[in-house]
């Protein structure tokens, strides 16, 4: 072998171990400090747990709530079986009934088993979703408003600065007492604890929506207010070509703000408006005071942060689509 | 030619916390069909004042703007307006920033096809008919003046106002941007008032140049017609004796009649003494 290609040899090699050190760097950034982070954690978390008594046990650790996790699907699954086996049986009951007698109408009764822990989630996510959305068709309008005229802003300003730090424990009895005495109806399309979580969602996350989308609108270049006055553009074409594009951006950082609220206030909603949800499955835990009962609590307390997390980089990928400032969507 | 725009008799005032502030008195203007006119002067002497008024952006305190015979009292698309910074909507393309013009202008009075081969037409005139479908942060300076200029264009304006059209450009891209310009007026022949500081493009473009006193209370100095043959080529005008005179004229009224005081220095009294007698 001569020096020569002994020497590219080595090049190649070196070249070869060069990209797999930026590779193993890349690998140990994304992946291997994130988990030596939650390693430590969970480390840290079943030390200090098997110092704390309480009155319920020892405080579940990361094994008791994996334990925890694994039966709530159990359960749910068990549920979702006995539920099936329910509809089976009325139909077989229903088809020898009406084969006895063809006059016979047939009743279909619902499954009225209790909700399982993947029942609550979903009920969470559609309780937050609608007083979400309602919020956002309430503020969004009322902030375009106020961003474009000054003296709106300075009539309802103040009313949001004051409304804006309350809690949702505090609207809630309010929420209840009003909805119990408007929403009457003996068939309700859906049930008054929901509409008292719902609209409590709502008063809390309306405000970061009013205030950013205002600013936004009222941020509006100067320019291209010009470019509008000059080209004489209605005042809708003006909202709908100008205003509202150039405020994507900040109404979207107000409705990711506004559904972190929303989803923080459900959970407490629901633990007092007895929202079949999330919320509704901590305080059933607490109440019910099992050896079980901190581990489960726990294991929700994991799925809330996890949803949120979720929903909040959903929000931010919707921010994405809907911006033509790609600039303004850092994490 | 008879006169288009009178500008008749402007003062404008504004109101500040420590009292009014005058920014321009009695300036007067006639401007005849088809003429380029600059105007010219130190920065916050009152120039872009007085292009907001015929814009119908500013309302003159007294006085009044008269276009076609008809007063100005707003906005509007026959004074389209050339914005120093451009001023195109970051979300649309060049070609929907135009069309937001164009549907504004002759939504009604075009129809669909009609309307694609005028913004395209106008795209075409100032060359960026190869970048149509790209957005403002995808093209550089100089192509979002153009396209500005494009804009403004497919109003079919009576008169084409311009702030400092190529100010914010590096000086190649812009004897490019007055070269085109210079085409786009040969072809055109439209009524243009274009603020500068610029005395090369000043003289190069206008027909008159309109120098303007230093403000507070800005008023015209003095007006220079600038008798160039056109089609004017920069590199020959260069060596040419009248030219230089015509270039040389502005530089005087500019750093000679209008010096402008420099306001930090004459703070302090020795410094503004020595100024005085350099």
């Amino acid at each position: 072998m001569t020096t020569s290609s002994v020497s590219s040899k080595l090049d190649l090699s070196s070249a070869k171990s060069a990209k797999l050190q930026q590779f193993v760097k890349a690998t140990t950034k994304m992946l291997a400090l994130p988990l030596l982070g939650i390693m430590i954690f969970l480390l840290l978390w079943s030390i200090a747990a098997k110092n704390i008594h309480t009155s319920l046990g020892e405080f579940p650790g990361p094994n008791a709530v994996l334990n925890q996790f694994n039966s709530l699907y159990n359960e749910h699954t068990a549920e979702r079986e006995k539920a099936d086996k329910f509809y089976e049986r009325q139909e077989v009951r229903n088809a020898k009934r009406v084969e006895a007698d063809p006059t016979y109408q047939p009743k279909v009764r619902k499954y009225t088993g209790k909700e399982t822990f993947l029942d609550q989630i979903i009920t969470s996510l559609i309780t937050v979703t609608s007083g979400f959305l309602l919020a956002a068709i309430i503020a969004i309008p009322l902030g375009i408003a106020m961003g474009l005229s000054k003296n709106l802003n300075s009539a309802i300003n103040p009313i949001i600065q004051i409304f804006k730090p309350v809690s949702p424990l505090a609207w809630l009895p309010l929420v209840t007492m009003v909805v119990s005495a408007l929403y009457v109806s003996n068939d309700p399309l859906v049930s008054k604890s929901f509409v008292n979580s719902l609209l409590t969602v709502t008063l809390c996350s309306l405000w970061p929506m009013v205030i950013n989308t205002s600013i936004g609108v009222s941020s509006l270049d100067q320019d291209l207010k010009n470019v509008s006055r000059v080209l004489r553009l209605p005042i809708l074409t003006h909202i709908r070509k100008i205003v509202l594009p150039a405020s994507v951006p900040m109404i979207f950082t107000g409705m990711r703000l506004s559904f972190g609220v929303a989803w923080m206030v459900l959970i407490a909603a629901e633990m007092l408006a007895q929202n079949p949800g999330l919320g509704k499955f901590v305080w059933d835990e607490f109440q019910n005071g099992s050896s079980d009962s901190l581990a489960r609590i726990m294991a929700a307390v994991i799925v809330i942060g996890f949803i949120g997390f979720i929903l909040d980089r959903g929000m931010l990928q919707l921010q994405r689509l809907a911006s033509w400032d790609k600039s303004a969507t850092t994490v | 030619m008879s006169t288009l725009l009178d500008i008749s008799h402007i003062d404008m005032v504004f109101p500040t916390p420590t009292g009014s502030f005058t920014a321009l008195k009695d300036v007067d203007l006639k401007i005849k069909k088809g003429e380029f006119v600059s105007l010219i002067g130190h920065s916050g002497c009152g120039k872009s004042t007085v292009l907001n008024v015929v814009a119908g952006l500013y309302q003159a305190t007294t006085g009044g703007v008269i276009l076609s015979g008809k007063e100005v009292t707003e906005p509007g698309p026959e004074r389209a307006v050339v914005f120093q910074n451009h001023s195109l909507l970051p979300w649309l393309t060049a070609y929907q920033n135009v069309e937001l013009a164009v549907e504004q202008v002759f939504g009604s009075k075009m129809n669909k096809q009609e309307k694609k081969e005028w913004i395209e037409h106008n795209l075409k005139l100032v060359h960026m008919d190869h970048a149509m479908y790209k957005r403002p942060n995808e093209i550089s300076g100089g192509m979002k003046q153009r396209v500005g200029i494009a804009r403004a264009l497919a109003m079919q304006p009576e008169v084409l106002l311009m702030d400092e059209p190529f100010g914010a450009l590096d000086a190649l891209t812009r004897a490019h941007m007055q070269d085109s310009l210079m085409e786009i007026q040969n072809e055109l022949n439209n009524t243009v008032i274009m603020i500068t500081h610029d005395v090369d493009e000043a003289v190069l473009l206008s027909d008159r140049i309109v120098m303007m006193t230093n403000g507070p209370s800005a008023t015209i100095g003095e007006i220079l017609k600038v008798d160039l043959e056109r089609p004017r080529d920069r590199l020959s005008l260069s060596k040419d004796p009248h030219y230089n005179r015509l270039r040389s004229d502005v530089l005087t009224f500019l750093y000679e009649k209008q010096r402008k005081v420099e306001t930090i220095k004459s703070k302090t009294v020795t410094k503004s003494t020595q100024t005085k007698t350099a």
